[in-house]
Protein backbone atom coordinates (compact mmCIF):
# COMPACT_ATOMS: atom_id res chain seq x y z
CA UNK A 1 0.00 0.00 0.00
CA UNK A 2 1.34 3.40 -1.03
CA UNK A 3 -0.30 6.52 0.33
CA UNK A 4 0.38 10.05 -0.88
CA UNK A 5 -1.12 12.93 1.05
CA UNK A 6 -1.40 16.44 -0.35
CA UNK A 7 1.86 16.31 -2.33
CA UNK A 8 3.13 19.63 -3.60
CA UNK A 9 6.28 20.22 -5.58
CA UNK A 10 7.57 23.20 -7.51
CA UNK A 11 10.68 23.43 -9.67
CA UNK A 12 11.41 27.14 -9.81
CA UNK A 13 8.32 28.72 -11.31
CA UNK A 14 6.89 25.43 -12.58
CA UNK A 15 4.36 23.62 -10.45
CA UNK A 16 4.93 19.90 -10.95
CA UNK A 17 2.57 18.58 -8.26
CA UNK A 18 -0.25 20.66 -6.86
CA UNK A 19 -1.82 18.84 -3.94
CA UNK A 20 -2.02 15.16 -4.87
CA UNK A 21 -3.70 12.75 -2.48
CA UNK A 22 -3.88 9.11 -3.58
CA UNK A 23 -3.78 5.62 -2.20
CA UNK A 24 -2.33 2.93 -4.47
CA UNK A 25 -3.69 -0.47 -3.56
CA UNK A 26 -2.07 -3.90 -3.72
CA UNK A 27 -3.17 -6.49 -6.24
CA UNK A 28 -3.92 -3.82 -8.82
CA UNK A 29 -2.16 -2.19 -11.72
CA UNK A 30 -2.51 1.58 -11.42
CA UNK A 31 -1.42 3.76 -14.32
CA UNK A 32 -0.60 7.44 -14.26
CA UNK A 33 -1.26 9.16 -17.57
CA UNK A 34 -1.20 12.76 -18.70
CA UNK A 35 0.38 15.11 -21.22
CA UNK A 36 4.10 15.84 -21.16
CA UNK A 37 5.17 17.73 -18.05
CA UNK A 38 1.95 16.85 -16.24
CA UNK A 39 3.93 15.66 -13.23
CA UNK A 40 3.84 11.89 -13.86
CA UNK A 41 7.56 11.27 -13.42
CA UNK A 42 7.81 13.69 -10.50
CA UNK A 43 5.01 11.83 -8.74
CA UNK A 44 6.77 8.49 -9.24
CA UNK A 45 10.12 9.90 -8.16
CA UNK A 46 8.54 11.28 -4.99
CA UNK A 47 7.24 7.81 -4.17
CA UNK A 48 10.69 6.31 -4.59
CA UNK A 49 12.24 9.12 -2.54
CA UNK A 50 14.39 10.57 -5.32
CA UNK A 51 12.51 13.86 -5.20
CA UNK A 52 11.34 15.38 -1.95
CA UNK A 53 7.96 17.10 -2.08
CA UNK A 54 7.80 20.69 -0.79
CA UNK A 55 4.90 19.62 1.38
CA UNK A 56 2.80 16.54 1.96
CA UNK A 57 4.06 13.06 2.68
CA UNK A 58 4.37 9.58 1.24
CA UNK A 59 3.90 6.46 3.28
CA UNK A 60 4.86 3.00 2.18
CA UNK A 61 3.33 0.32 4.37
CA UNK A 62 2.78 3.07 6.92
CA UNK A 63 6.40 4.35 6.95
CA UNK A 64 7.41 7.82 5.77
CA UNK A 65 9.74 7.39 2.76
CA UNK A 66 11.61 10.64 3.43
CA UNK A 67 12.53 9.50 6.95
CA UNK A 68 13.05 5.80 6.61
CA UNK A 69 15.11 4.46 3.74
CA UNK A 70 14.27 0.91 4.81
CA UNK A 71 10.89 1.34 3.06
CA UNK A 72 12.74 0.88 -0.19
CA UNK A 73 13.39 -2.77 0.65
CA UNK A 74 9.86 -3.40 -0.57
CA UNK A 75 10.21 -1.25 -3.63
CA UNK A 76 11.47 -1.77 -7.16
CA UNK A 77 11.89 1.22 -9.47
CA UNK A 78 12.34 1.38 -13.24
CA UNK A 79 13.38 4.92 -14.20
CA UNK A 80 12.38 6.55 -17.47
CA UNK A 81 15.85 6.27 -18.94
CA UNK A 82 18.12 3.94 -17.07
CA UNK A 83 21.77 4.83 -16.60
CA UNK A 84 24.42 2.50 -15.25
CA UNK A 85 28.13 2.56 -14.46
CA UNK A 86 29.28 2.15 -18.04
CA UNK A 87 32.29 -0.02 -17.40
CA UNK A 88 30.40 -2.75 -15.55
CA UNK A 89 28.75 -5.76 -17.07
CA UNK A 90 25.17 -6.68 -16.18
CA UNK A 91 26.43 -9.48 -13.97
CA UNK A 92 28.70 -7.07 -12.07
CA UNK A 93 25.76 -4.69 -11.71
CA UNK A 94 23.63 -7.45 -10.20
CA UNK A 95 26.45 -8.18 -7.76
CA UNK A 96 26.81 -4.49 -6.85
CA UNK A 97 23.11 -4.12 -6.10
CA UNK A 98 23.15 -7.38 -4.09
CA UNK A 99 26.12 -5.98 -2.14
CA UNK A 100 24.30 -2.75 -1.38
CA UNK A 101 21.19 -4.63 -0.32
CA UNK A 102 23.24 -7.03 1.74
CA UNK A 103 21.83 -10.17 0.14
CA UNK A 104 23.80 -13.02 -1.37
CA UNK A 105 21.84 -13.05 -4.61
CA UNK A 106 18.56 -12.05 -6.16
CA UNK A 107 16.34 -13.88 -8.58
CA UNK A 108 17.29 -12.39 -11.90
CA UNK A 109 16.89 -15.62 -13.83
CA UNK A 110 13.17 -15.44 -14.55
CA UNK A 111 13.29 -12.06 -16.28
CA UNK A 112 16.66 -12.67 -17.90
CA UNK A 113 15.08 -15.72 -19.54
CA UNK A 114 11.89 -13.84 -20.32
CA UNK A 115 13.79 -11.11 -22.17
CA UNK A 116 16.46 -13.42 -23.60
CA UNK A 117 19.19 -11.38 -21.92
CA UNK A 118 21.54 -14.25 -21.13
CA UNK A 119 24.18 -13.48 -23.73
CA UNK A 120 24.24 -9.75 -22.95
CA UNK A 121 25.08 -10.35 -19.30
CA UNK A 122 28.85 -10.36 -19.63
CA UNK A 123 29.22 -7.41 -21.97
CA UNK A 124 30.00 -3.96 -20.56
CA UNK A 125 26.86 -1.86 -20.27
CA UNK A 126 28.25 0.76 -22.64
CA UNK A 127 27.98 -1.74 -25.49
CA UNK A 128 24.28 -2.47 -24.89
CA UNK A 129 21.48 -0.97 -26.96
CA UNK A 130 18.79 1.26 -25.44
CA UNK A 131 16.24 -1.54 -25.40
CA UNK A 132 18.62 -3.98 -23.75
CA UNK A 133 19.44 -1.40 -21.08
CA UNK A 134 15.75 -0.96 -20.46
CA UNK A 135 15.37 -4.73 -20.01
CA UNK A 136 18.34 -4.72 -17.66
CA UNK A 137 16.74 -1.93 -15.67
CA UNK A 138 13.54 -3.98 -15.33
CA UNK A 139 15.50 -7.04 -14.20
CA UNK A 140 17.33 -4.94 -11.58
CA UNK A 141 14.06 -3.53 -10.24
CA UNK A 142 12.37 -6.90 -9.97
CA UNK A 143 15.11 -9.33 -8.96
CA UNK A 144 14.45 -8.90 -5.22
CA UNK A 145 10.76 -9.66 -5.60
CA UNK A 146 9.55 -6.28 -4.26
CA UNK A 147 5.99 -5.86 -3.01
CA UNK A 148 5.70 -2.53 -4.82
CA UNK A 149 6.78 -1.91 -8.41
CA UNK A 150 7.10 1.66 -9.67
CA UNK A 151 7.76 1.81 -13.40
CA UNK A 152 8.22 4.94 -15.49
CA UNK A 153 7.46 4.14 -19.14
CA UNK A 154 8.49 0.48 -18.74
CA UNK A 155 7.87 -0.52 -22.35
CA UNK A 156 9.73 2.41 -23.89
CA UNK A 157 12.35 1.09 -26.28
CA UNK A 158 11.22 -2.53 -26.01
CA UNK A 159 10.51 -4.62 -29.10
CA UNK A 160 6.89 -5.82 -29.47
CA UNK A 161 7.67 -9.35 -28.29
CA UNK A 162 9.47 -8.23 -25.13
CA UNK A 163 6.76 -5.67 -24.51
CA UNK A 164 4.07 -8.37 -24.72
CA UNK A 165 6.03 -10.71 -22.48
CA UNK A 166 6.47 -7.98 -19.93
CA UNK A 167 2.78 -7.21 -19.88
CA UNK A 168 1.92 -10.88 -19.29
CA UNK A 169 4.51 -10.96 -16.53
CA UNK A 170 2.99 -7.84 -14.92
CA UNK A 171 -0.42 -9.49 -14.97
CA UNK A 172 1.01 -12.50 -13.17
CA UNK A 173 2.60 -10.24 -10.56
CA UNK A 174 -0.72 -8.50 -10.06
CA UNK A 175 -2.32 -11.88 -9.47
CA UNK A 176 0.34 -12.49 -6.80
CA UNK A 177 -0.92 -9.40 -4.98
CA UNK A 178 1.80 -6.90 -5.93
CA UNK A 179 1.21 -3.17 -5.94
CA UNK A 180 2.06 -1.97 -9.43
CA UNK A 181 2.27 1.68 -10.40
CA UNK A 182 3.07 2.66 -13.99
CA UNK A 183 3.49 5.92 -15.82
CA UNK A 184 2.91 5.69 -19.52
CA UNK A 185 1.92 7.73 -22.51
CA UNK A 186 0.92 4.71 -24.56
CA UNK A 187 -2.76 4.79 -23.71
CA UNK A 188 -3.66 1.58 -25.55
CA UNK A 189 -1.23 -0.25 -23.31
CA UNK A 190 -2.65 1.40 -20.21
CA UNK A 191 -6.15 0.42 -21.25
CA UNK A 192 -5.08 -3.17 -21.80
CA UNK A 193 -3.34 -3.54 -18.44
CA UNK A 194 -4.73 -1.18 -15.85
CA UNK A 195 -7.35 -1.63 -13.19
CA UNK A 196 -7.22 2.04 -12.44
CA UNK A 197 -6.18 5.11 -14.40
CA UNK A 198 -5.05 8.36 -12.83
CA UNK A 199 -5.08 11.26 -15.25
CA UNK A 200 -2.77 14.06 -14.14
CA UNK A 201 -3.03 17.53 -15.57
CA UNK A 202 -0.97 20.50 -14.37
CA UNK A 203 0.06 18.58 -11.28
CA UNK A 204 -3.49 17.72 -10.21
CA UNK A 205 -5.59 14.57 -10.36
CA UNK A 206 -8.08 15.29 -13.11
CA UNK A 207 -9.59 11.83 -13.32
CA UNK A 208 -9.23 8.78 -11.12
CA UNK A 209 -11.10 5.59 -11.93
CA UNK A 210 -11.32 2.43 -14.01
CA UNK A 211 -10.59 2.76 -17.75
CA UNK A 212 -14.20 1.77 -18.47
CA UNK A 213 -15.43 4.62 -16.33
CA UNK A 214 -13.43 7.15 -18.34
CA UNK A 215 -14.90 5.97 -21.61
CA UNK A 216 -18.42 5.89 -20.18
CA UNK A 217 -18.15 9.39 -18.71
CA UNK A 218 -16.90 10.95 -21.93
CA UNK A 219 -18.99 8.77 -24.25
CA UNK A 220 -15.88 7.78 -26.22
CA UNK A 221 -15.15 4.30 -27.57
CA UNK A 222 -11.54 4.02 -26.34
CA UNK A 223 -9.52 5.27 -23.39
CA UNK A 224 -7.23 7.17 -25.72
CA UNK A 225 -10.15 9.15 -27.11
CA UNK A 226 -11.58 9.61 -23.63
CA UNK A 227 -8.31 11.08 -22.38
CA UNK A 228 -8.04 13.30 -25.44
CA UNK A 229 -11.61 14.47 -24.86
CA UNK A 230 -10.78 15.31 -21.25
CA UNK A 231 -7.71 17.27 -22.33
CA UNK A 232 -9.76 19.25 -24.83
CA UNK A 233 -12.46 19.88 -22.31
CA UNK A 234 -9.82 21.26 -19.96
CA UNK A 235 -8.50 23.57 -22.63
CA UNK A 236 -11.86 25.23 -23.04
CA UNK B 1 28.98 0.29 6.88
CA UNK B 2 28.83 -2.76 4.60
CA UNK B 3 26.76 -0.72 2.15
CA UNK B 4 29.25 2.14 2.31
CA UNK B 5 32.14 -0.20 1.54
CA UNK B 6 30.26 -1.69 -1.42
CA UNK B 7 29.67 1.81 -2.78
CA UNK B 8 33.24 2.90 -2.10
CA UNK B 9 34.55 -0.16 -3.93
CA UNK B 10 32.40 0.64 -6.92
CA UNK B 11 33.50 4.26 -7.06
CA UNK B 12 37.16 3.29 -6.56
CA UNK B 13 36.90 0.70 -9.31
CA UNK B 14 35.71 3.36 -11.76
CA UNK B 15 38.68 5.58 -10.91
CA UNK B 16 41.21 2.74 -10.84
CA UNK B 17 40.16 1.71 -14.32
CA UNK B 18 40.67 5.25 -15.48
CA UNK B 19 43.79 5.88 -17.44
CA UNK B 20 44.21 9.25 -15.75
CA UNK B 21 44.60 7.77 -12.30
CA UNK B 22 47.41 5.55 -13.53
CA UNK B 23 49.06 8.54 -15.22
CA UNK B 24 48.79 10.48 -11.98
CA UNK B 25 50.58 7.79 -9.98
CA UNK B 26 53.13 7.31 -12.73
CA UNK B 27 53.80 11.06 -12.82
CA UNK B 28 54.94 11.04 -9.20
CA UNK B 29 56.97 7.92 -9.77
CA UNK B 30 58.84 9.50 -12.68
CA UNK B 31 59.22 12.81 -10.91
CA UNK B 32 60.67 11.40 -7.73
CA UNK B 33 62.90 8.98 -9.67
CA UNK B 34 64.26 11.77 -11.84
CA UNK B 35 64.96 13.98 -8.87
CA UNK B 36 66.78 11.21 -7.08
CA UNK B 37 68.70 10.15 -10.15
CA UNK B 38 69.89 13.64 -11.03
CA UNK B 39 69.79 15.49 -7.73
CA UNK B 40 72.83 15.52 -5.53
CA UNK B 41 71.13 15.21 -2.23
CA UNK B 42 67.92 13.45 -1.38
CA UNK B 43 66.96 16.38 0.88
CA UNK B 44 66.93 18.73 -2.10
CA UNK B 45 64.92 16.21 -4.03
CA UNK B 46 62.39 16.19 -1.24
CA UNK B 47 61.99 19.97 -1.31
CA UNK B 48 61.45 19.97 -5.07
CA UNK B 49 58.96 17.14 -4.79
CA UNK B 50 57.21 19.06 -2.03
CA UNK B 51 56.50 22.03 -4.31
CA UNK B 52 54.99 19.77 -6.93
CA UNK B 53 52.98 17.80 -4.40
CA UNK B 54 51.48 21.02 -3.06
CA UNK B 55 50.55 22.14 -6.55
CA UNK B 56 49.59 18.93 -8.36
CA UNK B 57 47.87 16.88 -5.65
CA UNK B 58 45.19 19.50 -4.86
CA UNK B 59 44.60 20.23 -8.53
CA UNK B 60 44.24 16.63 -9.64
CA UNK B 61 42.18 15.76 -6.56
CA UNK B 62 39.68 18.56 -7.03
CA UNK B 63 39.33 18.01 -10.78
CA UNK B 64 39.10 14.22 -10.59
CA UNK B 65 36.78 14.59 -7.59
CA UNK B 66 34.35 16.73 -9.60
CA UNK B 67 34.56 14.43 -12.63
CA UNK B 68 34.02 11.26 -10.65
CA UNK B 69 31.08 12.83 -8.81
CA UNK B 70 29.35 13.59 -12.11
CA UNK B 71 30.12 10.15 -13.48
CA UNK B 72 28.37 8.54 -10.53
CA UNK B 73 25.68 11.23 -10.50
CA UNK B 74 24.45 9.76 -13.76
CA UNK B 75 23.45 6.49 -12.16
CA UNK B 76 22.51 7.98 -8.79
CA UNK B 77 18.90 6.96 -9.51
CA UNK B 78 19.91 3.34 -9.58
CA UNK B 79 21.67 3.57 -6.22
CA UNK B 80 19.24 5.88 -4.44
CA UNK B 81 16.27 3.69 -5.37
CA UNK B 82 17.91 0.93 -3.30
CA UNK B 83 17.29 0.59 0.42
CA UNK B 84 20.23 2.75 1.43
CA UNK B 85 20.53 6.12 3.18
CA UNK B 86 21.62 9.01 1.01
CA UNK B 87 24.48 9.82 3.37
CA UNK B 88 25.80 6.29 2.86
CA UNK B 89 25.85 6.75 -0.91
CA UNK B 90 27.54 10.14 -0.57
CA UNK B 91 30.25 9.05 1.87
CA UNK B 92 30.77 5.74 0.10
CA UNK B 93 31.47 7.44 -3.21
CA UNK B 94 33.64 10.05 -1.54
CA UNK B 95 35.72 7.39 0.18
CA UNK B 96 36.11 5.45 -3.07
CA UNK B 97 37.30 8.54 -4.98
CA UNK B 98 39.68 9.84 -2.34
CA UNK B 99 41.17 6.50 -1.31
CA UNK B 100 41.97 5.54 -4.90
CA UNK B 101 43.55 8.91 -5.68
CA UNK B 102 45.50 8.85 -2.41
CA UNK B 103 46.67 5.31 -3.20
CA UNK B 104 47.85 6.32 -6.68
CA UNK B 105 49.77 9.23 -5.17
CA UNK B 106 51.28 7.24 -2.30
CA UNK B 107 52.33 4.31 -4.47
CA UNK B 108 53.72 6.59 -7.16
CA UNK B 109 55.74 8.70 -4.78
CA UNK B 110 56.61 5.95 -2.34
CA UNK B 111 58.14 3.55 -4.86
CA UNK B 112 61.18 5.64 -5.91
CA UNK B 113 61.68 6.78 -2.34
CA UNK B 114 61.84 3.18 -1.29
CA UNK B 115 64.23 2.43 -4.11
CA UNK B 116 66.66 5.34 -3.78
CA UNK B 117 66.28 6.79 -0.37
CA UNK B 118 65.57 3.93 1.91
CA UNK B 119 69.09 3.49 3.22
CA UNK B 120 69.12 7.06 4.47
CA UNK B 121 67.16 6.39 7.62
CA UNK B 122 66.34 9.98 8.41
CA UNK B 123 64.70 10.30 5.03
CA UNK B 124 61.99 7.82 5.85
CA UNK B 125 60.53 10.23 8.40
CA UNK B 126 60.49 12.95 5.76
CA UNK B 127 58.85 10.62 3.29
CA UNK B 128 56.23 9.76 5.87
CA UNK B 129 55.39 13.39 6.48
CA UNK B 130 55.34 14.10 2.74
CA UNK B 131 52.99 11.19 2.15
CA UNK B 132 50.83 12.24 5.09
CA UNK B 133 50.60 15.79 3.75
CA UNK B 134 49.74 14.59 0.23
CA UNK B 135 47.13 12.15 1.48
CA UNK B 136 45.53 14.81 3.67
CA UNK B 137 45.44 17.17 0.68
CA UNK B 138 43.82 14.46 -1.45
CA UNK B 139 41.03 13.92 1.08
CA UNK B 140 40.58 17.68 1.55
CA UNK B 141 40.39 18.57 -2.12
CA UNK B 142 38.16 15.66 -3.09
CA UNK B 143 35.87 16.86 -0.27
CA UNK B 144 35.92 20.37 -1.78
CA UNK B 145 35.12 18.84 -5.15
CA UNK B 146 32.12 16.94 -3.78
CA UNK B 147 30.84 19.98 -1.87
CA UNK B 148 30.96 22.03 -5.07
CA UNK B 149 29.58 19.36 -7.41
CA UNK B 150 26.58 18.47 -5.22
CA UNK B 151 25.30 22.01 -5.46
CA UNK B 152 25.95 22.55 -9.15
CA UNK B 153 23.81 20.95 -11.83
CA UNK B 154 26.21 21.90 -14.62
CA UNK B 155 29.47 19.97 -14.80
CA UNK B 156 31.42 22.77 -16.48
CA UNK B 157 30.35 25.33 -13.90
CA UNK B 158 31.42 22.97 -11.13
CA UNK B 159 34.80 22.42 -12.81
CA UNK B 160 35.21 26.17 -13.17
CA UNK B 161 34.43 26.75 -9.51
CA UNK B 162 36.77 23.93 -8.48
CA UNK B 163 39.68 25.29 -10.50
CA UNK B 164 39.00 28.78 -9.17
CA UNK B 165 39.12 27.49 -5.59
CA UNK B 166 42.37 25.66 -6.30
CA UNK B 167 43.89 28.75 -7.90
CA UNK B 168 42.81 30.86 -4.96
CA UNK B 169 44.22 28.55 -2.31
CA UNK B 170 47.38 27.60 -4.19
CA UNK B 171 48.39 31.00 -5.51
CA UNK B 172 46.19 33.97 -4.66
CA UNK B 173 45.88 33.35 -0.94
CA UNK B 174 49.60 33.59 -0.27
CA UNK B 175 49.76 36.80 -2.27
CA UNK B 176 47.02 38.28 -0.14
CA UNK B 177 48.79 37.04 2.96
CA UNK B 178 51.98 38.79 1.87
CA UNK B 179 49.96 41.95 1.33
CA UNK B 180 48.64 41.73 4.87
CA UNK B 181 52.13 41.18 6.24
CA UNK B 182 53.45 44.22 4.34
CA UNK B 183 50.55 46.44 5.31
CA UNK B 184 50.85 45.61 9.00
CA UNK B 185 54.59 45.17 9.13
CA UNK B 186 54.95 47.41 12.16
CA UNK B 187 52.67 45.21 14.28
CA UNK B 188 53.43 41.87 15.90
CA UNK B 189 51.72 39.59 13.41
CA UNK B 190 52.81 36.10 14.36
CA UNK B 191 49.65 35.06 16.14
CA UNK B 192 47.08 36.45 13.68
CA UNK B 193 49.24 34.96 10.94
CA UNK B 194 48.96 31.52 12.50
CA UNK B 195 45.20 31.94 12.37
CA UNK B 196 45.25 33.08 8.74
CA UNK B 197 47.40 30.14 7.78
CA UNK B 198 45.01 27.73 9.44
CA UNK B 199 42.35 29.05 7.04
CA UNK B 200 44.24 27.63 4.08
CA UNK B 201 44.77 23.85 4.22
CA UNK B 202 47.55 24.11 1.64
CA UNK B 203 49.56 26.40 3.89
CA UNK B 204 49.07 24.13 6.87
CA UNK B 205 50.30 21.14 4.86
CA UNK B 206 53.27 23.10 3.51
CA UNK B 207 54.42 24.24 6.93
CA UNK B 208 53.96 20.82 8.39
CA UNK B 209 56.28 19.34 5.78
CA UNK B 210 58.81 22.20 5.69
CA UNK B 211 59.30 22.10 9.42
CA UNK B 212 60.02 18.43 9.26
CA UNK B 213 62.67 19.18 6.64
CA UNK B 214 64.26 21.63 9.04
CA UNK B 215 64.48 24.45 6.57
CA UNK B 216 62.41 26.66 8.85
CA UNK B 217 65.53 28.77 9.37
CA UNK B 218 65.04 29.99 5.81
CA UNK B 219 61.76 31.51 6.85
CA UNK B 220 63.35 34.09 9.15
CA UNK B 221 61.76 35.31 12.33
CA UNK B 222 58.28 34.13 11.37
CA UNK B 223 59.81 30.78 10.61
CA UNK B 224 61.22 30.67 14.10
CA UNK B 225 57.78 31.39 15.55
CA UNK B 226 56.27 28.65 13.43
CA UNK B 227 59.01 26.27 14.32
CA UNK B 228 58.41 27.01 17.94
CA UNK B 229 54.72 26.40 17.47
CA UNK B 230 54.43 23.75 14.76
CA UNK B 231 57.69 22.01 15.64
CA UNK B 232 56.40 21.02 19.03
CA UNK B 233 54.18 18.02 19.37
CA UNK B 234 51.40 20.44 20.24
CA UNK B 235 51.90 22.21 16.92
CA UNK B 236 51.87 18.91 15.06
CA UNK B 237 48.65 17.98 16.80
CA UNK B 238 47.06 21.34 16.05
CA UNK B 239 48.08 21.10 12.38
CA UNK B 240 46.60 17.60 12.10
CA UNK B 241 43.37 18.69 13.77
CA UNK B 242 43.27 21.65 11.42
CA UNK B 243 43.72 19.46 8.34
CA UNK B 244 41.13 16.99 9.61
CA UNK B 245 38.71 19.87 10.09
CA UNK B 246 39.33 20.80 6.46
CA UNK B 247 38.25 17.31 5.43
CA UNK B 248 35.19 17.24 7.68
CA UNK B 249 33.88 20.74 6.99
CA UNK B 250 33.35 20.61 3.20
CA UNK B 251 32.22 17.01 3.50
CA UNK B 252 29.52 17.95 6.01
CA UNK B 253 28.37 20.80 3.76
CA UNK B 254 28.27 18.43 0.78
CA UNK B 255 26.46 15.64 2.62
CA UNK B 256 23.81 18.04 3.84
CA UNK B 257 23.16 19.33 0.33
CA UNK B 258 23.15 15.77 -1.03
CA UNK B 259 20.53 14.70 1.52
CA UNK B 260 18.21 17.50 0.46
CA UNK B 261 18.54 17.65 -3.27
CA UNK B 262 16.26 16.10 -5.88
CA UNK B 263 17.41 13.43 -8.30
Amino acid sequence: MVEATNLKKRFGSITALDGITLAIKPGKITSVVGPNAAGKSTFLRCIVGLVYPDSGEIRIAGLDISRDWRCRRQLGYVPQSARFPEGLSARELFALVCDIRGVASGNSKELVDLFGLEEALDRPVRQLSGGTRQKLSIVLATMFDPEILVMDEPTAGLDPLSSQRQKRWLERERARGKTILLASHIIAEVEELSDRVIFLLDGRVYFDGAPGEATRLTGQPTLERAIAAMMEQQRW
Amino acid sequence: MRQMIALARQSARELMRSWWTACYGFFFMLLASALFAFGEEPAQAVVSVLDLVLLVVPFVSIVMGVLSFYTSREFAELLLAQPVARATVFFGQYLGSSVSLAAAFALGLGAPFAWYGWNAREQSGTLAVLLLGGIFLTFIFVAFAYAIAVRTENRLKALGAAIFLWLFLALVYDGLLLGVIMAFSSYPLEKPLLGLIALNPLDVARILILLRLDVAALMGYTGAVFKQFFGSSLGLGVASVCLTAWVVLPLAVGAKAYARRDF
